[in-house]
């Protein structure tokens, strides 16, 4: 537009240009095109939108949709599907109607021991209240949410409560993923630790340890799953003769809920245990050396040194490995499902699990309003994880 | 806006309207469906011997078919897919035509072919799946009527077929919507040799079963000087356990005909599966028949208790028709014997839901006063053809599945062990070469189509579930409660409540009239 206006100004003559100014104008021009696009307004449209537009379309439309899904019934008719709405009828079937026994599991009065925890909990939670009110930084906005997250605290341990120390209580879906997802997370950041401790030594053979520790992870959760449905075969597995010299012909894993229970942590804690330790492994080797020989001409100990210099300096490292199986570990679905089935009755089937067999039997509208109270549950415990962390980190800082 | 901006805005709008095209529209010499399933072609090598096809690949291209490219998806088996991808080659040689095996594992088939059909995606030809699926697929028309289809076809020659598979497995509400490859019951398999040498039949009734196993279990049955296991009956959840109850519960629950049916009372759709006494004495000799097989017994899949009867280790086994064509070259061959599946000298008084005697009046098709009720569970794998499908590729498809089923093709596929097929036409028990072929010696083939044929000719068959959201009455609510009593979850009244009020709540979602008139449909065909 420039160049237009100025041919209409009106003023002395412009000298007809040379041949180096015609090429210079060209090249200022080119340069001023260049500077244009680089600017912030024009990288935002030509980079920035196409992303925006393209998660909108992957990851925010199949949001919205099967928010939809799960607030629907889906029928099939003539011509295409039915969806009908039919409000939160598919998460009160799970929460409070005929699938609560399957969801949340038997609920029954505690036993003193889970008396026991349900008052100890209601009691730390009151306490940590009454000292936020008491707080010089209190904010009324906190001070709600704080009392909304203790009520939410304390529900849900009642609910587990319920189904693990009482008599007749039985664990439905969702306890099942928590055991699964904190039992399993704990033995793999103790034993990826402690192989990550033991390799960072100059011990023989670590690169080829180091190696085999990470095969694991290399294999697919459903080779996984398959392997360790054979291993845990006790009448014609590959292990049967190592069963029966044991003594153990008659052992079966699989018709003891917890047994059944165990066997998935030990297949899980198999597969991701190298992802913990080869993570660890990398944080550790990286640690300077220097302040912990320090520590130990000061007199300290090995344990004092672990204590207060490795695990302060791998704590940031730890605290996103966990927050990573944490999110993954609540996805499990591949072992119970090969190596049980769910089984035997509802033992091992974890949340994702039972939406999987009603997206199966086309149980579209449960099986969204299923995946949809794992969304919240995944990230109540994210955001509850990521704040006490940031904390303890700010403390340690 | 500035040029630069809508020069920019530009690019963005073609750069994402490229990549949506490019993720939208596959190009057109793509043959395979967008898909996560394993594609597999069609063309891969066949291996099996057979005469017919063999003559037929050796004539000249045909031209039929030339530019029809058929697309069945089917399961991953590797039966069921193996005989489709092995035979394909010789029809496309035949016919010009071309065949693309999807194949995806069981639990995946259902929802995929009723999810492509119904939103109209249509990637798929045809299906070689469930027929029990029929009620889902035929109500709402994507299913084609071969009614006249498979009654001018010298090549399928639908007479030879069983009249059990054609009136009831290939037919809805009087229509024919599939062309069946195989025939599906269950039967009891038991080792004839220790039997006969300790002078004891076959077992006749459920109690005779729990004998028979009792008796056997903990004897070493290979001669590896180890003890073995009176009865191996699968139990796992998620695998089979819906369709082995069902059996042991179908002579307690139907006496009068397959027309009587098993499931439902047929007047006003409440279940059969519920709190009665039949229910808790089947979910009882279910749970008694674990007693007497292998430790981890529960968490057994129909291949664990396969693998357990061939070896050797199981006196008796229940199951489809594949033991029979997997003992050769095992321990098992010829030593299996193979019976009707076992009945009830009581029967269910719909009315009371107590047990009563069986007598001329209450078990009418009842021998020797034992009332048998094979179950024809699953059905055996089916062809049907998408109502919506391209015409050219709608004949192809007929003639592809039409061509599977034929005497001479099906005739040999029955008698492998690895195709999963089962025999289904009269051809197959007249004509017992193919099977002396497979490795079964004569004594063994008359016993095992003997056992079959007791089975076919049962007019007491109990067919199995076919109306709308079979699957999630059957593998869903079903599975899980007997799982759940297996494991001690739940007593029996509780897993008969459970079954109860899981069917009734699928029954009031689809709507009880609706469904009420599926199930009289899929009962209604006259023998």
């Amino acid at each position: 537009m420039a160049s237009s206006d100025s041919s209409l100004e009106l003023g002395p003559p412009e000298p007809v240009p040379t041949g180096s100014a015609l090429r210079g104008r060209a090249t200022r021009r080119a340069t001023d095109t260049l500077d244009a696009w680089r600017s912030d307004g024009a990288a935002r449209w030509l980079f920035i939108w196409p992303a925006v537009l393209l998660i909108l379309v992957l990851s925010i439309f199949p949001l919205v949709a099967s928010i939809a899904l799960s607030l629907s019934k889906l029928a099939f008719q003539q011509g295409g599907i039915d969806l009908k709405l039919v409000g939160f009828a598919n998460y009160q079937q799970l929460l409070f109607g005929l699938e609560r026994s399957h969801f949340l599991g038997v609920l029954k009065p505690p036993n003193p021991n889970g008396w026991a925890i349900v008052l100890a909990t209601v009691a730390l939670t009151v306490a940590a209240w009454a000292r936020a009110a008491r707080s010089d930084h209190r904010r009324p906005v906190g001070l709600v949410l704080r009392l909304v997250g203790g009520i939410l605290l304390v529900g849900s341990v009642w609910v587990v409560v319920g189904a693990l120390a009482s008599e007749g209580g039985r664990p439905g879906a969702l306890i099942v993923t928590l055991i699964f997802v904190f039992v399993g997370i704990l033995l793999q950041y103790a034993l990826g630790l402690g192989l990550a401790m033991l390799l960072v030594q100059q011990v023989p053979w670590r690169r080829f340890f180091r190696i085999v520790f990470l095969i694991p992870l290399t294999i697919t959760p459903v080779g996984v799953g398959y392997m360790f449905l054979m291993m845990t075969d006790t009448s014609k597995g590959p292990l049967e003769p190592i069963w029966v010299s044991l003594g153990l012909r008659d052992f079966t894993w699989v018709t003891d809920p917890w047994l059944a229970r165990l066997a998935v942590i030990i297949g899980d804690t198999w597969q991701w245990t190298p992802f913990v330790f080869i993570v660890l492994l990398a944080a550790l080797e990286s640690l300077d050396q220097e302040v912990r020989e320090a520590a130990l001409v000061d007199g300290a100990g090995r344990w004092q040194s672990f204590r207060h210099i490795t695990m302060p300096a791998i704590l940031p490292v730890t605290t996103t490995i966990i927050l990573i199986r944490l999110i993954e570990g609540f996805k499990i679905i591949d072992m119970p499902n090969i190596l049980l089935g769910g089984g035997p009755g509802t033992a091992t089937q974890s949340m994702t699990l039972q939406a999987y067999v009603d997206w199966n039997t086309l149980n579209l509208g449960r099986s969204a309003a299923i995946s949809y109270l794992l969304l919240i549950l995944v990230s109540v415990v994210a955001t509850v994880y990521v704040s006490f962390v940031r904390r303890r980190v700010t403390d340690l800082a | 806006m500035s040029r630069n901006r809508m020069v920019a805005a530009a690019i963005s709008t073609i750069l994402v309207l490229t990549a949506c095209n490019t993720t939208a529209s596959p190009s057109p010499s793509s043959p395979a469906p967008s898909s996560p399933a394993a594609s597999v072609p069609a063309s891969a090598p066949a291996s099996a011997p057979a005469a017919s096809a063999s003559a037929v690949a050796a004539a000249s291209p045909g031209t039929k078919f030339a530019g029809a490219n058929v697309n069945i998806l089917t399961f991953n088996g590797p039966q069921v897919a193996e005989p489709l991808q092995r035979r394909a080659p010789d029809w496309e040689q035949a016919t010009g035509g071309h065949v693309n095996v999807v194949a995806v594992g069981f639990q995946t088939i259902y929802d995929k072919a009723l999810l492509d059909a119904s939103t109209g995606t249509n990637s798929f030809d045809a299906y070689v799946f469930n027929p029990q699926w029929l009620g889902d697929f035929t109500g709402p028309g994507y299913l084609l009527d071969l009614t006249d289809r498979v009654t001018n076809d010298p090549q399928l020659d639908w007479q030879d077929i069983g009249p059990f598979f054609r009136d009831f497995n290939a037919s809805y509400n009087g229509k024919v919507y599939t062309i069946p490859l195989d025939g599906d019951f269950h039967m009891v398999y038991y080792r004839k040799d220790i039997l006969d040498k300790d002078g004891l039949k076959a077992p006749a009734t459920w109690d005779d079963y729990l004998t028979i196993a009792q008796k056997y279990n903990g004897q070493d049955l290979n001669g590896d000087g180890q003890p073995d296991y009176g009865s191996c009956i699968a139990k796992k959840k998620g695998a089979q356990s819906f369709w082995w109850i069902i059996s042991i519960a179908g002579g307690l629950l139907q006496a009068k005909g397959t027309n009587e049916g098993a499931f439902f009372n047929a007047t006003d759709m409440s279940p059969l599966f519920g709190q009665n006494e039949a229910i808790t004495k089947a979910l009882e000799t279910y749970a008694k028949t674990a007693e007497f097989g292998p430790p981890d017994e529960l968490n057994q899949d129909v291949g664990g208790s396969r693998g357990l009867f061939t070896t050797g280790r199981c006196a008796l086994t229940m199951d489809w028709g594949d033991i029979g064509t997997l003992t050769p070259g095992t321990y098992a061959e010829d030593k299996t014997g193979a019976t009707i599946t076992p009945g009830w000298k009581q029967i269910l008084d719909r009315a009371s839901g107590k047990l009563v005697a069986c007598d001329a009046t209450t078990c009418p098709n009842a021998v020797d006063g034992v009332n048998y009720a094979p179950f024809a569970s699953f059905g055996g794998w089916s062809g049907a053809i998408n109502a919506k499908s391209p015409a050219a590729n709608q004949d192809a498809a007929y003639d592809f599945l039409s061509y599977m089923s034929s005497p001479a093709i099906s005739g040999i596929d029955v008698t492998l062990g690895k195709t999963g097929y089962n025999p289904y036409r009269t051809s197959q028990f007249t004509n017992t070469a193919p099977w002396l072929a497979a490795g079964l010696s004569q004594a063994a083939t008359d016993n095992y189509l003997g056992a079959i044929k007791a089975s076919l000719t049962n007019a007491n068959m109990v067919l199995d579930l076919r109306i709308p959201l079979t699957k999630r009455y059957e593998q869903d609510v079903l599975d899980t409660a007997v799982s759940q009593y297996l494991a001690k979850e739940l007593d029996a009244a509780g897993a008969e409540q459970a079954i109860a009020d899981g069917w009734n709540a699928i029954t009031d979602e689809v709507g009880r009239d609706k469904q009420l008139a599926a199930y009289v449909a899929s009962l209604g065909v006259q023998r």
